[in-house]
């Protein structure tokens, strides 16, 4: 046994500063305000619930997003889309941020975002557009106020950032909501978006839905950490976790990520823990990666039917209005049905109207040789 | 008329833009208080402030990343790529976002983004500092691809640029920086889309651009004292790449060699030769052919000299065009 001088023994060590990085982390726990039965915790000092009308508005947008995703994965089935992805599953995530923001407010979805933008009360035609193949994006983003769903599944991190600045910079609080998956948080882009928001205080919201797979990978395939969430602290960005299958609790997370961004205090990560229901698409096989009994104990946690029981104990929502909001959801499936029966009208000469603002001479001559194709095809059928 | 460096012509550029239009914001990897590796945004942090132009952190793809969400935002970014090697990690951002935002959303959304990139070799640079990328560029529908050759196009094509509609890669030849010319500014020359005959010629056509430019007009010198005249066109914008001005002059010479730094094999020079036959067939007297950088990653500094275009490999690419009418003896073994 070494004995220590009693010099050192003497010099009292001096107290710790506080830890720069302790307020930016997120709680050790996934917040949570009701438990998967829905009934109410405690209220939580950081994250009041949302006002009780707010949450029948939320309730009543989670069952149209979930029969819009039904209704996608059917209409998928009869080929009228060429893949869909379902968000079942997410729906507390996907139309809980919506609420959060105005409208003025910049989205930044992915492609499993397509619930989200029918939230946002985008026409569920033009959201369907990507996937339908008339086009790209069918919404207007600079009307929407939504960027094109994004399919390199990290980019849209950075363009968030940049778009936050540049609406600060001329003066305006828009606040950027970028979406993003569990495996787009490996990506690089997602690194420098949330570095660059941080540096340059953007107001940002990075809200990842960990819905545990990224197609067939399992979130201990992306991540040592011991949550997502943690990865804002390396930046300089408050973060926090929250159980992404409790409505009232992503809702009051995200408006507390809105109000922090939009104050000035740049960007918030929050990593909300979820579950993909369905395959990763229609294509997909989820049974060989996944089996049945996980699928079940989070069928067991259901945001909707959550979120249902809580707005009835509370006496919010009755049978009537259940009744009620069901044969909206069933009257929204029905025109949207109807409508995506219609094969939509492409017209080819429409590939060279997007390139550039004026075409390229190039592109001119590539025209006028698919015009004289088109017309010949016509006068042979003809 | 005063001698002007082309550093100083697009620094002027840069600066003149930012006081016509407020839109126009500048950033990058030490492009703020220091002005740039090569000092083209010098002064600029200090003139517009530091919200116009400023360092980020050192990330290419969030540069370009953030460039398209500034564009979405209503501003026109102008940002660099410290060099033409480091530009890589963007190019997702370039491909998927900065050249497709237009098409993707009809129109709704664009990307009035310059990117500036200082590109080529010539410089004794170390490796991931020379390299010519305009290829991986100029394959991408939707980017226009520009690189000047002269003090005057310098300043004239980078202001078109910014105020383009369209996304413009902006390829700045590093070996041409500190060359100077006498130049009055603002300088305005022709439009984007348009090459120029930088010498008039009869007897063959060199077509070139960038840092190629000057090599080409150091060969027709020398090609003349050979008895041959030759003429050189710049071609300064590769997208929209100007087939009118080429096919009038090779139509005129019979005769073309396409000169470019990069390596050759699926190269422009490759597109630009079989844009010339199939426009002048006819009027071709021997087959188009190419000096190009060899197909090697760009070579240590003590190498360079063999990898790049020279004049007299340039001048022996002229002498090969069938002049007495015998088919080249390379491909004779073939």
């Amino acid at each position: 046994m070494t004995t220590t001088p009693r010099a050192v023994r003497r010099k009292a060590r001096p107290a710790a500063p506080p830890d720069p990085a302790r307020p930016l982390l997120p709680s050790s726990e996934q917040i949570r305000l009701l438990d998967p039965a829905g009934t109410p915790l405690p209220a939580h000092p950081d994250y009041p619930a949302p006002p009780v009308e707010v949450l029948v508005e939320l309730y009543r947008r989670m069952v149209l997003g979930r029969r819009f995703d039904l209704q996608a994965t059917a209409l998928t089935k009869q080929g009228r889309l060429a893949v869909y992805p379902s968000a079942r599953g997410q729906e507390a995530c996907q139309v809980g941020a919506i609420l959060a923001l105005r409208d003025d407010d910049w989205v930044f979805p992915t492609y499993r975002e397509s619930m989200a933008l029918t939230a946002r009360g985008i026409d569920p035609v033009e959201v369907l557009t990507l996937l339908r193949g008339d086009w790209h994006c069918g919404y207007d983003p600079a009307v929407r106020r939504t960027a094109p769903q994004c399919t390199p599944l990290a980019t849209q991190c950075v363009h968030a950032a940049g778009l936050a600045y540049g609406e600060a910079y001329q003066g305006r609080d828009t606040v950027a909501l970028a979406f993003l998956g569990d495996g787009a948080t490996s990506e690089g882009d997602f690194h420098e978006g949330v570095n660059f928001a941080a540096v340059f205080k953007a107001p940002v919201v990075y809200f990842v839905q960990n819905n545990q797979y990224a197609i067939s990978v399992p979130l201990s395939r992306q991540t040592a950490a011991p949550s997502l969430a943690y990865k804002g602290v390396g930046y300089g960005v408050r973060s926090e976790q929250v159980d992404g299958n409790d409505p009232v609790a992503v809702l009051a997370v995200l408006t507390r990520a809105v109000a922090h961004a939009r104050a000035g205090h740049g960007p918030f990560l929050v990593e909300a823990h979820t579950y993909r229901m369905e395959p990763h698409t229609n294509a997909d096989d989820a049974g060989r990666y996944r089996d049945a009994d996980e699928v079940a104990r989070w069928q067991d946690r259901d945001p909707v039917v959550r979120l249902e029981t809580y707005l009835r104990d509370r006496g919010a929502l009755d049978d009537t209005t259940v009744a009620r909001v069901a044969a909206q959801a069933e009257e929204y499936a029905a025109d949207l049905r109807e409508r995506m029966h219609d094969k939509p009208n492409v017209d080819p000469l429409t590939l060279f109207d997007h390139v550039y603002a004026e075409p390229t001479p190039q592109l001119v001559e590539q025209r006028a040789q698919v015009r004289a194709e088109l017309a010949a095809d016509q006068e042979g059928a003809g | 008329m005063a001698s002007m460096t082309m550093a100083k012509a697009l620094n002027t550029a840069l600066a003149d833009a930012m006081l016509d239009d407020d839109r126009v914001v500048v950033f990058g990897e030490d492009v703020g208080q220091l002005g740039g590796v090569f000092r083209i945004t010098d002064g600029l942090a200090a003139r517009f402030g530091d919200k116009r132009c400023f360092d980020t952190p050192l990330a290419e793809a969030g540069i370009v990343g953030f460039a398209v969400g500034l564009a979405m935002s209503g501003l026109r970014p102008v940002v660099e790529m410290q060099f033409d090697a480091f530009g890589y990690p963007a190019f997702e951002q370039i491909a998927s976002h900065v050249a497709k935002l237009r098409n993707r959303t009809r129109s709704a959304l664009t990307a009035p983004i310059v990117i500036r990139i200082p590109y080529a070799g010539g410089i004794g640079g170390v490796e991931h500092h020379c390299d010519s990328s305009e290829a991986y560029y100029a394959h991408t529908p939707g980017l226009k691809v520009v690189t000047p050759a002269t003090v005057a196009d310098a300043y004239s094509l980078l202001r078109s640029a910014i105020d383009d509609p369209d996304p413009v890669i902006f390829l700045e030849p590093k070996k041409l920086y500190f060359a100077s010319d006498e130049t009055q500014l603002p300088a305005r020359t022709e439009p984007f889309g348009r090459a120029v005959v930088r010498r008039p010629g009869t007897d063959a056509t060199l077509v070139a651009y960038g840092p190629a430019v000057p090599v080409a007009l150091a060969a027709a010198e020398a090609a003349q004292e050979e008895g041959w005249n030759v003429e050189v066109v710049d071609v300064r914008t590769i997208v929209p790449f100007d087939d009118g001005t080429i096919a009038a002059s090779v139509r005129k010479t019979g005769r073309c060699v396409v000169v470019h730094e990069a390596q050759g094999f699926a190269g422009v020079g490759a597109e630009i030769a079989a844009r010339v036959q199939e426009r002048c067939f006819h009027s071709l007297h021997a087959p188009v052919l190419r000096v190009a950088g060899l197909d090697i990653p760009y070579p240590a500094p003590m190498l360079e000299h063999t990898h790049l275009p020279s004049v007299d490999r340039v001048l022996d690419t002229v002498a090969r065009l069938q002049w007495d009418d015998q088919p080249d003896e390379r491909w004779v073994t073939v």
